[in-house]
């Protein structure tokens, strides 16, 4: 009974063929996939398997990009109600893609309240609209596919998506040529075996024993959320049905792991010598603050059947490490326990605040300008006329169409709300004491504790050695700033120009997210690294000259805190070339580098305002 | 399989996670308290008790027929329904009707949360009505806004104003309504997505943290339980059912009981001194530290409240309330705990 299931270890692209096998017969029990990689005909290939797989009458629905809530959840349907005469509810695309599939195109630029939305969708399976008059509640049992095309780990959909995408492929490192058109792949997802499988499905039936299994190695693998251990028992319960089982066997719960767990790992499993339990007791009294102390019947029995779950643990976690991306491997082992992975997805969500600005209301106008009709308004102010003007004009208004006069027009007025980032570039490096990084963190946080109240973010770049990166992305989330800054490591040269070109880099593309950039450089300005990590120390001046001309092209109010014990000339150079204010701070305090930083961007404000409606 | 919203998870099979469970049932046995936020994780069954809550709350009394579901003999200042001289006894008549649990929806506009003009009245009768928002549907209820950091800063205003007056003005499209609106706002959100205005987080009664439990057993606990209720919901909700029912009684018992529980003034003394030691802003801390220690012993059956219950809900209470020193680490919790242990000794 090994029909579909490789002897051999699985190709990448065979695991993922049995991805789209799990996804065909289940949907939404798995959530979803998130598909790593650009567009190509790997790509295609999969989603075409997928097609096949699915029930003919299942609707795969694409997701536009940037889309509206209106289109999104649904609302007022404007032609058939002006048609008609009387409000028509129209449902949104969640709702269309019941039984059936989402696809998220570029979902790495989904914003998050995009995200919110379809995750809200996601867990009720339905989706509620409470909007322009309507309110209903349509089913939207859908599943996702997630196209992410992010280049990098800081470029991903919005984590409470990724949450709920039980299934991750990467399709990065494959070429067309790994697509195998072998028998037993075109057997994987057979459509009738999906058939029959769906129809199985809701008999498999799941040891405990297995359940546990895949908890541990959830939490082994450093996987902290809930929902992925869940969504590696959907699959395993799903692979069951596939291979015509009626209950989830070692091979299928390792295969969930690979397909579930492997993919979201933190961390590299313990040895096998070290008992999970012991490790997991210890970690559980101060974080799950005694709670399993206090179901002590369930623990109990638990603990008796985890016992001598061993071997299949290892099972598990040997198929789930065997998955695991070799790069990933090393990347962890250096890594250490980083226990938090990065969130990120806030480009799309940057871009929607910006290019429309919120809706604050509507006024009397007319179209002429090329200003928005705010078409539900319009319709609101024309309704109470509706019977007069008819009797006014009996010949004029046919049928049961609605009469709208020039008067009735209603114009959106848009709030657009300039939102700043301030990009902090720090300078790590041995020359600006370890204690001016404390400083700058300082400033970051007391600057963010002010933020949230405005809705605007805080960045951190950090130079030193022969590097620039940013250490903190755009960011209002204080916990997440303090997490990333506790590890700021000082030391090293000054490579002022790799800083200066990390600040352009991320100016640019806040600036394309629609926010207003705000940069505050602190260092002594003794530059003595170049960009290709050469020592020198006029070099490495002229480099950082050269770099600081292209951010002053960039015209974005700019502050460099001078943070040497004398004011230095070539920082005051520096601040000159990129236009910055330059502000000599020796006993530099968070708190006056917070102030000074306050003050600037409020004298920035009004040409700020203008650059963006421009 | 997932997400059937028919019927919804038992509130008592909710493993673990006892903090958020008390809160939630302490906010339904005095709505005066103020609400209840829950910040945390993802998936960590937030949503789950919100909505378990609701088939687990009592269904409460209303006039027939009224539109703001008055209370008998309790009518609403400005209710036209209830307060009409023509109203006869008959139709005043008392119904059961379940307790309101309002979801506010991402994405929801303006004129749906705070009402407005009724399009289809307007549109084919040319009649200028009312249609009332989820602000009024909320009314003696609880209105749940998940992802409260994501919600659009004029929803939040609204929201803000309503809770604080309990009452609706609508002013609109030629329309000037008022109606009730008291209701106890629940909120979950995820500290990973921004922070929550200072206003708004004041203006919750309790604020609870809930992590993922890290222990294997409790997990597979969690998991199993899902899975069961995926499976077969109403088998599972059967299986509950005593447990639902003997918690639902408890609720009860403490709503009646609830004006009976004696409030010395020593407990008083302890409170004040609490809220002084913490450095919390406004009265409010206060009043809600003894509101809620009032609940506990009502629904522990206490007959006055003592040391003991204000130590167990002052976390809760007040953790949202310090004045935020972003230079400082610590949590919350652990500056409420510190100055507990201060204050009642170890």
């Amino acid at each position: 009974m090994n029909r579909g299931q490789p002897s051999h270890a699985p190709t990448a692209w065979e695991l993922a063929l049995h991805a789209a096998a799990i996804f065909a017969v289940a949907p939404q029990a798995v959530g979803g996939v998130r598909l790593r990689g650009a567009a190509g005909p790997v790509r295609d290939a999969w989603i075409a398997a997928v097609r096949r797989a699915l029930p003919p009458a299942a609707c795969v629905r694409r997701l536009p990009s940037g889309i509206g809530d209106g289109r999104l959840l649904g609302g007022l349907d404007l032609a058939a109600t002006l048609r008609t005469g009387q409000p028509v509810a129209e449902r949104g695309i969640l709702a269309e893609a019941d039984l059936g599939v989402l696809i998220m195109p570029m979902a790495e630029r989904t914003g998050a309240a995009t995200a919110a939305r379809i995750a809200s969708a996601m867990d009720m399976g339905s989706v509620t609209t409470e909007r322009d008059g309507i309110t209903a509640t349509n089913h939207a049992r859908f599943g996702v596919i997630a196209l992410d095309e992010g280049l990098d780990d800081e470029e991903r959909p919005p984590p409470a998506l990724l949450e709920r995408l039980g299934l991750i492929l990467d399709f990065r490192a494959l070429s067309h040529r790994d697509v195998a058109d072998t028998p037993e792949n075109a057997m994987v997802c057979d459509p009738q075996r999906i058939t029959a499988a769906r129809q199985s499905l809701g008999a498999v039936q799941v040891d405990v024993t297995i359940v546990t299994a895949l908890c541990a190695a959830a939490h082994a693998m450093g996987i902290f959320g809930l929902r992925a251990a869940q969504q590696a028992v959907q699959a395993a319960l799903v692979l069951a049905a596939l291979a015509g089982r009626d209950t989830v066997s070692d091979a299928d719960a390792a295969m969930a792991a690979m397909l579930v767990l492997a993919p979201r790992a933190t961390q590299i499993p313990a040895a096998s010598e070290q008992q999970p339990t012991q490790e997991e007791q210890d970690e559980a009294t101060p974080d799950a603050q005694g709670k399993s102390q206090e179901e002590p019947a369930s623990s109990a029995e638990n603990q008796e059947q985890h016992q001598p779950t061993q071997p299949l643990e290892d099972v598990v976690l040997d198929a789930a490490l065997a998955a695991m991306p070799a790069g990933l491997l090393a990347l962890l082992k250096t890594a250490g326990a980083d226990q938090f992975p990065k969130m990120a997805g806030r480009a799309g969500q940057a871009q929607a605040s910006a290019s429309r600005g919120r809706i604050i209301g509507a006024r009397a106008g007319d179209l002429r300008s090329g200003a928005r009709l705010d078409v539900v308004e319009t319709l609101r102010c024309a309704a109470p006329w509706q019977r007069l003007r008819r009797n006014e004009n009996p010949d004029s208004v046919s049928g049961r169409g609605v009469a709208i006069r020039r008067e009735d027009f209603r114009i959106a007025r848009y709030k657009q709300r300039t939102q700043t980032t301030t990009i902090f570039v720090v300078d790590a490096s041995g020359s600006s004491a370890l204690q001016r990084l404390a400083e700058a963190k300082g400033a970051v946080r007391l600057l963010l504790a002010d933020c949230y109240v405005r809705r605007d973010e805080v960045a951190m770049i950090a130079f030193r050695g022969q590097t620039a990166e940013v250490i903190l992305p755009p960011t209002r989330a204080l916990a997440r700033a303090q997490r990333a800054l506790a590890a700021l490591p000082g030391g090293g040269g000054t490579p002022i120009a790799l800083g200066v070109d990390a600040a352009v880099m991320l100016v640019d593309s806040v600036r394309r997210g629609g926010r207003a950039p705000t940069v505050v450089f602190m260092t002594d300005g003794r530059a003595n690294v170049c960009r290709n990590g050469s020592g020198g120390r006029a070099a490495a001046q002229e480099e950082a000259m050269a770099a600081a001309k292209t951010l002053r092209l960039r015209q974005c109010a700019t502050i460099l805190i001078d943070t040497s014990p004398q004011p230095q000339k070539l920082a005051a150079e520096l601040a000159l070339s990129m236009g910055a204010h330059y502000v000599p701070l020796p006993q530099a305090n968070a708190q006056r580098v917070a102030d000074a930083v306050m003050r600037i961007q409020a004298e920035a404000a009004p040409a700020r305002t203008q650059g963006v409606a421009a | 399989m997932t997400g059937s919203n028919r019927t919804s998870f038992p509130f008592s099979a909710i493993v673990g996670q006892d903090d958020m469970k008390l809160a939630l049932l302490l906010a339904a046995i005095d709505p005066a308290i103020g609400g209840v936020l829950i910040f945390g994780d993802r998936g960590t069954g937030k949503s789950t008790a919100i909505r378990a809550l609701a088939a687990l709350l009592p269904p409460m009394k209303a006039v027939a027929n009224c539109p703001h579901a008055c209370e008998p003999g309790r009518p609403a200042g400005f209710c036209t329904h209830c307060n009409a001289p023509s109203l006869s006894a008959k139709a005043a008549r008392t119904v059961q009707v379940p307790v309101p649990v309002v979801d506010l929806p991402l994405g929801a506009t303006e004129d749906r949360v705070v009402g407005s003009l009724d399009l289809e009245k307007a549109l084919t009768r040319g009649e200028k009505a009312f249609q009332p928002g989820l602000l009024a549907r909320a009314h003696r209820g609880f209105l749940y806004i998940d992802e409260a950091n994501l919600l659009e800063d004029h929803l939040v205003d609204v929201l803000l104003d309503v809770a604080a007056s309990g009452e609706n003005v609508v002013a609109r499209e030629g329309l000037s309504v008022r109606h009730p609106a008291r209701f106890v706002l629940v909120g979950s959100g995820n500290p990973e997505e921004g922070e929550l205005r200072p206003q708004l987080l004041d203006r919750f009664g309790l604020s609870v943290d809930v992590t993922t439990p890290t222990d294997i057993p409790t997990r597979v606990d969690v998991i199993k339980r899902r899975d069961a209720f995926d499976r077969d919901a109403e088998g599972f909700t059967a299986f509950w059912k005593a447990e639902e029912d003997k918690l639902r009684k408890r609720l009860v018992t403490a709503r009646k009981r609830l004006a009976t529980v004696a409030t010395p003034d020593a407990a008083l003394m302890r409170a004040a001194e609490l809220c002084l030691h913490l450095g919390t802003d406004g009265l409010r801390g206060e009043l809600t530290l003894m509101r809620t220690a009032r609940a506990l012993c009502a629904f522990e059956g206490a007959k006055a409240v003592g040391d003991k219950q204000i130590r167990a809900i002052a976390p809760m209470a007040l953790r949202h309330r310090l004045r935020r020193n972003p230079l400082d680490e610590s949590r919350a919790t652990s500056r409420v705990e510190r100055a507990l242990s201060e204050i009642f000794g170890p």
